[in-house]
């Protein structure tokens, strides 16, 4: 209780945090468009657009690739913007000195992402573009986790009773996963950067096949037929092995989030915020699972591709968050705890039972 | 003065017996078996006001992976002489044109030799970009914002390459492919599958016959001082 006393959290700041974040997630979708319409070069020119100042580009070029690109950067701008609040804000008013340096982070990590988006522009580099879209992801877990531990929910956890022995094995369970989902992450961008379109395209065989053919034969009988109009590059090997690589994975995904669900229910119960945010964190899972075969099905659709892009970073924060949140409390024997519970995104309306 | 006009007189003699000698390689490319049906291009183009417009009371157009005749004729193939570089007049020939018109590109495929210009124009009233990255070193690849209205943009190749293509971002179903010849010994399938390559020196060499799609083909020819005829079979399954 006396740490919740000298932390007493800012809500403006935790509201302003929770928004940063949330216009996060916009931009993250937006540039999924980007990548998914192929869009990504069609302002040629940065930081101007089309030799205009990026912010007064005249609506009559806002059309086809350059709409998304283009709104993308404004966004973007935004969001930046909005990040650099946050960040004097936490400098100048958080005490806890930890969290200055995080709103530094934070500052920093979007000036990155900022530089890498129009260097993949200028520079003409794909392989920039992958490690931008990773990067998104990274800055997207920093936001969320600064609206995390602003919130009024994170002071009265942090105060409250140690976690019981047995979450040791649980944690590392949930942040191996969390590390996986990234590992995929990593593989999907790969996937979208090599501009190829669908490598397989038939789900949940390959080819007609468990595993495809990837022979040099089979390969160029598969480019023969593919009639694709907005994909650029004929598919190869390494491409349908990739693709393959990420189903494999997403199976090893789901298996392991459902392990976590399950031990979390069995040990903390059903009424624990971690049980429940592992149980949201599985139906995350499932729907990415099935947005990966419409995605598939619909010949890589790019509000499709792009809604299985978001899920996926909301899978990546679910578990990260869902570590912070358990490695937020120190290990220790169980006893009688405040209880705790979680409405809306990060904030708390806290039902306090009193300590005995 | 006779310094002069010997040397010259020599060249003269000697470049009309060359073209003397020369001949040409003749043929007809064909396809057989049924390829996969194109793409209607319509959806794309209706979700862009500004190439919409462009089609008011007209038929869309369809991607043109393969362009084949009634009786398989087959259209959009290189042919080349495998293997002969360095004998280039690209820089003396006529700049190759590819338009950008009705938001595709015309033609989709494209021969030039190395070191001759490409003109890259927007017929179109609205904005493109012209975006190309060659694979070959040395070709350098570029993405340039093209206004309505704007000058053509102008391209050179050192290196021989083949299809690199050409794209549009604004319109990402807009593509063409330009090869690039290291001598003015090549040409491309009409519709009706034809093809000649002119005026080839006398010799034996490898012809090449290259669809985007489909993979490349050879045959040896041997040239004299009369016409070469050889025929390429194209195969879909």
């Amino acid at each position: 209780m006396k740490a919740y006393a000298q932390n007493r959290n800012n809500p403006w700041l935790h509201l302003f945090a929770v928004l940063t974040a949330i216009i996060t997630f916009l931009l993250l979708g937006l540039g999924g468009l980007v990548t998914s319409h192929e869009a990504g070069m069609s302002v040629p020119d940065w930081p101007t657009s089309y030799g205009y100042n990026m912010f007064a580009l005249p609506i009559k070029f806002w059309h086809g690739g350059a709409f998304f690109e283009h709104t993308h950067r404004l966004l973007a701008s935004g969001a930046g913007f909005l990040t650099t609040v946050l960040a004097v804000w936490l400098w100048f008013k958080e005490p806890r000195k930890w969290m200055k340096w995080l709103g530094v982070a934070a500052f920093l990590l979007v000036v990155a992402q900022g530089v890498l988006g129009g260097l993949r522009v200028t520079l003409k580099m794909d392989d920039l573009g992958i490690v931008h879209g990773v990067i998104g992801q990274s800055y997207f877990i920093l936001m969320c986790a600064l609206a995390l531990f602003t919130s009024r929910f994170w002071f009265k956890w942090t105060a409250g009773e140690k976690m019981p022995g047995m979450m040791r094995g649980l944690r590392m369970l949930v942040l191996g996963t969390t590390f996986l989902i990234f590992i995929q992450l990593i593989l999907g961008a790969t996937m979208r950067g090599q501009h190829a379109g669908l490598a397989i395209s038939d789900f949940p065989l390959a080819y007609g096949k468990i595993w495809p053919d990837t022979s040099p034969t089979a390969v160029a009988h598969y480019n023969a037929d593919r009639m694709d109009v907005i994909s650029e590059s004929p598919i190869t090997a390494f491409q349908i092995i990739l693709q393959m690589l990420h189903r494999i994975v997403a199976v090893a995904i789901l298996a392991l989030v459902a392990a976590s669900a399950w031990q979390a229910w069995r040990r903390l119960g059903g009424k624990n915020p971690l049980a429940k945010l592992a149980w949201f964190w599985l139906s995350l899972i499932l729907c990415q699972i099935a947005l990966g075969a419409w995605t598939v099905w619909s010949n890589k659709a790019a509000d499709v591709a792009t809604l299985h892009v978001m899920v996926g970073a909301l899978s990546l924060v679910t578990g990260a968050l869902w570590c912070m949140i358990a490695f937020g409390r120190r290990e220790g024997e169980a006893r009688i705890a405040p209880a705790v519970t979680m409405s809306g995104a990060f904030g708390a309306s806290a039902a306090m039972a009193a300590n005995k | 003065m006779k310094r002069i006009i010997l040397p010259v007189l020599a060249i003269g003699i000697l470049g009309v017996w060359q073209t003397a000698a020369a001949a040409d390689i003749t043929g007809v490319i064909t396809l057989k078996g049924a390829p996969p049906a194109e793409t209607d291009l319509g959806p794309y183009i209706s979700a862009n006001p500004d190439c919409a417009a462009m089609y008011q009371g007209k038929k869309m157009p369809t991607t043109l992976f393969y362009v084949v005749g009634p009786n398989g004729e087959f259209a959009d193939v290189a042919i080349s002489l495998k293997g002969v570089t360095g004998k280039s007049t690209g820089a003396s020939a006529l700049p190759a044109v590819l338009d950008q018109k009705g938001c595709v590109y015309t033609p989709q495929i494209l021969a030039i030799q190395t070191g001759q210009k490409l003109l890259v124009r927007n017929s179109d009233m609205c904005v493109h970009n012209v975006d190309f990255t060659p694979i070959v070193a040395g070709n350098e690849g570029h993405n340039d914002v093209q206004m309505m209205g704007a000058s053509d943009l102008t391209y050179t190749f050192p290196k021989p390459e083949d299809f690199i293509m050409f794209k549009c971002d604004v319109h990402p179903w807009m593509r063409a492919w330009v090869s690039v010849f290291d001598s003015p010994y090549f040409s491309t399938s009409d519709k009706d599958g034809k093809f000649v390559i002119k005026n080839v020196p006398p010799g034996k060499y490898t012809v090449e016959a290259n669809h985007r799609k489909l993979g490349a083909q050879t045959q040896d020819v041997e040239v004299g001082d009369k016409d070469v005829t050889v025929n390429f079979t194209f195969n879909v399954k």
